[in-house]
């Protein structure tokens, strides 16, 4: 999230798309009344289900599941053709007057350098750049006339995205959508806060990167990026997932964002501090965090001398390691042993059969978790033979949340400590525990000989507390934090980071949550301090949020380009004529960090976005250097139709995003509308979380929610003679799961180019195991996935419904 | 006005009106003052206060668990929380189940679903072993040793090195802390694992 949740509650307007706070994030929600309550903020929900935050809307309009792109575009095209964009903002804080190369072309649904390599689509970014002037400066025209800058190549872009047009892709009604249009592009002045609400509904689609970009640009053209009441706010499913994604555990990526090395790439620490580092913005510093890391991890072994342990490190082959591609590898042999470390992929992972069935495979499985999943029963899952499944199985029992400490990062990057209540039950153990357990068994066989055991032998791993069985959690975030390696001595943030090997950190953005409060006593994360001096609802001094305590991200852009805030109502930072007055921690050069001299607006006001080179917020996504490429599949977001669709798409003849990833075998079939009518799509229910490893265990959430359903339209029921609560059949191309009928008038038809489509919803939190065993509806996912994120296309599949 | 059973309601419940079950947790925007919160029910002040976060969604809101005798026995919305000011949605306020939970005597004991053992299950097995962790670590650390042994890549088909195993992959996890993932990740990484990925995929 750019913003956090509090912050909710100063927004004039809260466009709720592909998320349900009301039933997954009800503090949220709570926030979000809390506005309605007391400043009138207006609410739009866009959802294929009336669902129960709908039931709060100003504004309910529906959608057809994958059709985000044409609903946003829909919006941006509305602004800019109305005159309603920020106009101000755009022109000092995006990319709009850049010059794009000449050559950059759309046709027929595809962007210019199109091409195949080893036989696969791919783009050639060549066009996809910025002009350049003889000094290699990029080329701007300030009054947005030139035909190639990037307003003007939106603004042409979306021109196709008329009212007419979207809702025909949309099925949302013309009268709705235009009072949509109308109420959300009213933020785009300097005294109104829009802020877009999403969750996996935007992200889980072969194009969702692309639908968070449309939501990045709409949001950047009504100038609602770093402003109280703004913000892109992806609300995030696990109490700890933003923790989990900082802290890396993704094949591609080291903790802080820094990226893992590729063989290709980055065969030295030469090449990969030339190749990750670009000349401007932020992560011009990542060669001070990548060696404070390699200090971190590898200590008095790292010297300049010998690329302070890089070589220690794994790298990458060039391929994609994802979830899917994991268990593709799996299904193929070529993964021996497997760690199913808290989570549960046999009911949670796209095509759950598939996935298994390819643990089947395995030489070992070591499954850490707090009940029995269906991942730890997989060998006597119903229809499986344990006698003829030869993979070993470890089960370690771990401790729940309040059975052990350590931190947890909210959604809004809050990091807070939680305190242990009790002692894990019988022999469970924390999770901190057993990895360090873990790590002492292995180093001790490597103590006796085998393949380059370097890295385990010399690991930083001194992490005993005297007289505890626990590791010392202190020594854990510490190292996490940074500190100076002659002293020991925490560093206040990540300013004090080095490229010599003068200080060492885990992970660079966590910098200055292990510190001291100077007033408070306590590290930052432990702060319980509820002052809030602006009554913005920023709360400085509870826990720590990253990076640097800054709680609303690009808040330059609060102000105008001399530092005047665009609403003093919701002033975040200003400039009062001889220095910066801060309410929140500064997102640009406010001060000099030598001289501690004040640095006055028209500087910062040139790069009020520091982590990209270009300085601006990216209305079209230029190829443009280390940690600036383009998405794969194009600089602007274009309408596809998902995978499997009941129509053709009306935008282009490009039926599918060209770049979409299909992966292997029976989970990747796929479904044709004649005999797949309907759109399938999933979603979560207040009373489970995820693959309910936890809920389903709970005699209380049980009894709440005790059985899979399936929902279906009144129209749709009616039609196959199906009543409440009949058992009924869903089918897919891959599977077929069983359910309980709910028939609610919360699904309704829509009206897509003249047609009536229906849409079936699941819920998706039952499995084999637990109190109340359901099939799981990832049964009938689809191995499809976002060429970028490689996420599953869970949310737009085709199925069809029987009575069973 | 007419009750819903709870029979009834779970009736239901099962076709999708759970809708009602909402009705608590989400206030009407009013705001919340702490009132103190030490000895709210009289049955448990005697139990231990500690300050947590909910390991739910990713709202991040504070709780307070009850205890006594090691046991978890009530949890509570924290009213000193800025984010959630002492309110819980139903998932939330049922975390104390995941330790103990109320049994048909109407006496809280440990969730006896909660697996409390080492187990393992050998190739073949049709049922789980008990064991202990002395025996289970060395065993999975031999393992570890065995497949990285067999498979490890000092240097690919062009000559980089690139010190890593494939046959390894990893899992998880979203709901463990930030130190513990740490931890692990360096872990992986010092083995040489490259297949590594988690929830935030999904």
């Amino acid at each position: 999230m750019t913003n956090h949740f509090i912050d909710y509650k100063n927004s004039d307007v809260v466009m709720v798309i592909g998320a349900n706070p009301a039933e997954n994030h009800p503090q949220a929600m709570k926030w979000i009344l809390r506005g309605k309550a007391e400043r009138g903020t207006k609410l739009i929900v866009v959802d294929p289900r009336f669902t129960k935050t709908a039931a709060h809307a100003d504004i309910y309009a529906p959608i057809r599941p994958g059709t985000d792109i044409a609903f946003l575009l829909g919006i941006i095209n509305y602004a800019l053709e109305h005159n309603l964009y920020f106009h101000d903002y755009v022109v000092n804080y995006t990319n709009a007057s850049f010059l794009v190369d000449p050559n950059f072309k759309f046709e027929d649904g595809l962007f210019s350098g199109a091409t195949t390599k080893d036989g696969q689509f791919v783009y050639d970014p060549t066009t996809w750049q910025y002009q350049k002037d003889k000094d290699g400066k990029i080329k701007r025209d300030p009054t947005l006339q030139d035909p190639n800058c990037v307003f003007q190549v939106l603004k042409r872009f979306v021109s196709r995205y008329d009212i007419k047009t979207v809702c025909r892709v949309t099925g949302t009604p013309e009268d709705v959508y235009r009072q949509v249009c109308e109420l959300y592009c009213s933020t785009g002045r300097p005294d109104k806060a829009g802020n877009i609400v999403y969750a996996m509904g935007i992200t889980q689609h072969t194009y969702g990167s692309q639908n968070v970009r449309a939501v990045a640009i709409l949001q950047l053209l009504l100038g609602n990026i770093g402003i109280a009441g703004g913000g892109i706010n992806a609300q995030r499913g696990e109490s700890n997932v933003q923790g989990s994604t900082d802290m890396a555990m993704l094949y591609h990526l080291l903790p802080g964002y820094l990226s893992c090395p590729d063989a290709t790439r980055h065969p030295t620490l030469k090449d990969y501090l030339e190749k990750e580092t670009p000349k401007t913005s932020f992560w011009s510093n990542t060669p001070k965090f990548l060696i404070s890391q390699l200090k971190a991890w590898f200590g008095a072994k790292a010297t300049p001398e010998n690329e302070f342990c890089y070589q220690w490190l794994p790298k990458l082959d060039g391929k994609e390691h994802s979830h899917m591609a994991i268990f593709q590898s799996m299904a193929e042999g070529k993964i021996k042993g497997f760690f199913a470390w808290g989570q549960n992929p046999a009911v949670g992972g796209p095509a759950a059969e598939p996935t298994r069935k390819a643990m089947e495979k395995l030489d070992w499985l070591v499954v850490v978790d707090l009940f029995e999943t269906e991942t730890a029963a997989f060998w006597r899952r119903p229809g499986a033979d344990p006698r003829k499944i030869k993979t070993e199985v470890f089960f370690l029992p771990a401790a729940f949340s309040y059975e052990k400490e350590g931190t947890v990062s909210n959604s809004g990057r809050w990091i807070q400590y939680r305190w242990k209540a009790v002692d894990p039950p019988g022999d469970a153990k924390s999770d901190l525990w057993i990895v360090d357990r873990l790590f002492k068994a292995v180093r001790e066989e490597y103590r006796k000989g085998g393949r380059f055991p370097e890295p385990i032998l010399n690991m930083v791993w001194d992490y005993d507390a005297p007289g505890s069985e626990e590791p010392d959690i202190n020594k854990v975030a510490l190292e996490i934090n940074g500190y100076e390696v002659d002293t020991g001595k925490p560093l206040p943030g990540f300013a004090k980071l080095t490229n010599t090997g003068s200080t060492a950190c885990g992970c660079w953005i966590y910098a200055g949550y292990w510190y001291p409060d100077p007033d408070l006593g306590v590290v930052a994360a432990k702060r319980r301090d509820r002052t809030d001096k602006t009554g913005l609802g920023l709360y400085p001094k509870w826990s720590f949020a990253w990076p640097a305590n800054r709680r609303i991200v690009y808040n330059r852009c609060s102000c105008d380009p001399s530092g005047r805030p665009w609403d003093p109502a919701r002033a975040l930072v200003y400039w009062d004529g001889s220095k910066w007055v801060t309410f929140d921690v500064p997102d640009f050069g406010a001060k000099d960090l030598a001289t501690g001299a004040e640095i006055p607006p028209e500087k910062s006001a040139q790069n009020p976005f520091i982590m990209v080179p270009e300085g601006v917020g990216r209305l079209f996504g230029a190829q443009y250097g280390p940690r600036a490429a383009a998405l794969k599949d194009g600089p602007l977001p274009e309408h596809y139709e998902p995978i499997e669709s009941p129509v053709r798409n009306l935008m282009s003849k490009q039926q599918n995003n060209p770049l979409a990833k299909i992966y292997q075998g029976e989970g990747a079939a796929r479904g044709k509308p004649e005999k797949y009518p309907y759109i399938l799509t999933t979603h979560r229910l207040v009373e489970h979380y995820q693959s309910g490893a936890v809920t389903r265990n709970s005699p209380w959430l049980t009894e709440l929610m005790p059985e899979m359903f399936v929902g279906i339209s009144p129209r749709l029921a009616a039609k196959l003679g199906i009543k409440p609560g009949d058992r009924v059949v869903v089918l897919t191309a891959r599977g077929k799961v069983y359910g309980r009928a709910s028939v609610l008038p919360t699904l309704q038809p829509l009206k897509v180019d003249g047609k009536e489509v229906e849409v079936v919803a699941l819920p998706w939190h039952w499995g084999y195991q637990g109190m109340a065993p359901g099939d799981s509806a990832n049964v009938v996912t689809a191995l499809f996935g976002d060429p970028n994120t490689f996420i599953p296309e869970y949310k737009a599949l085709l199925c069809d419904v029987r009575k069973a | 006005m007419r009750k819903i059973s709870r029979r009834e309601f779970i009736k239901y419940a099962g076709l999708g009106v759970a809708a009602l079950s909402l009705l608590g947790s989400v206030g009407r925007g009013g705001p919340v003052f702490s009132q103190g919160t030490v000895g709210a029910l009289p049955k448990l002040r005697r139990a231990k206060e500690t300050r947590s976060i909910c390991a739910y969604c990713g709202c991040g809101c504070g709780l307070i668990v009850y205890s006594e005798d090691n046991r978890v026995v009530y949890v509570e919305g924290d009213p000193d929380h800025p984010i959630n000011e002492g309110s819980m949605c139903p998932k939330g306020i049922a975390l104390s189940d995941a330790n103990t939970i109320v049994n048909w005597q109407h006496r809280r004991q440990l969730n006896p679903r909660r697996i409390t053992k080492v187990l393992y299950r050998a190739p073949g097995s049709t049922c789980w072993e008990e064991k202990d962790w002395d025996w289970a670590l060395k065993e999975i650390a031999k393992r570890i040793k065995a497949t990285r042994d067999a498979t490890f890549e000092e240097k690919d088909e062009k000559g980089v090195t690139v010190n890593r195993t494939q046959a390894i992959a990893h899992l998880g996890s979203a709901s463990l802390d930030n130190e513990e993932n740490y931890l692990i990740h360096k872990f992986l990484r010092s083995l040489g694992v490259i297949n590594i990925d988690h929830h935030a995929r999904l």
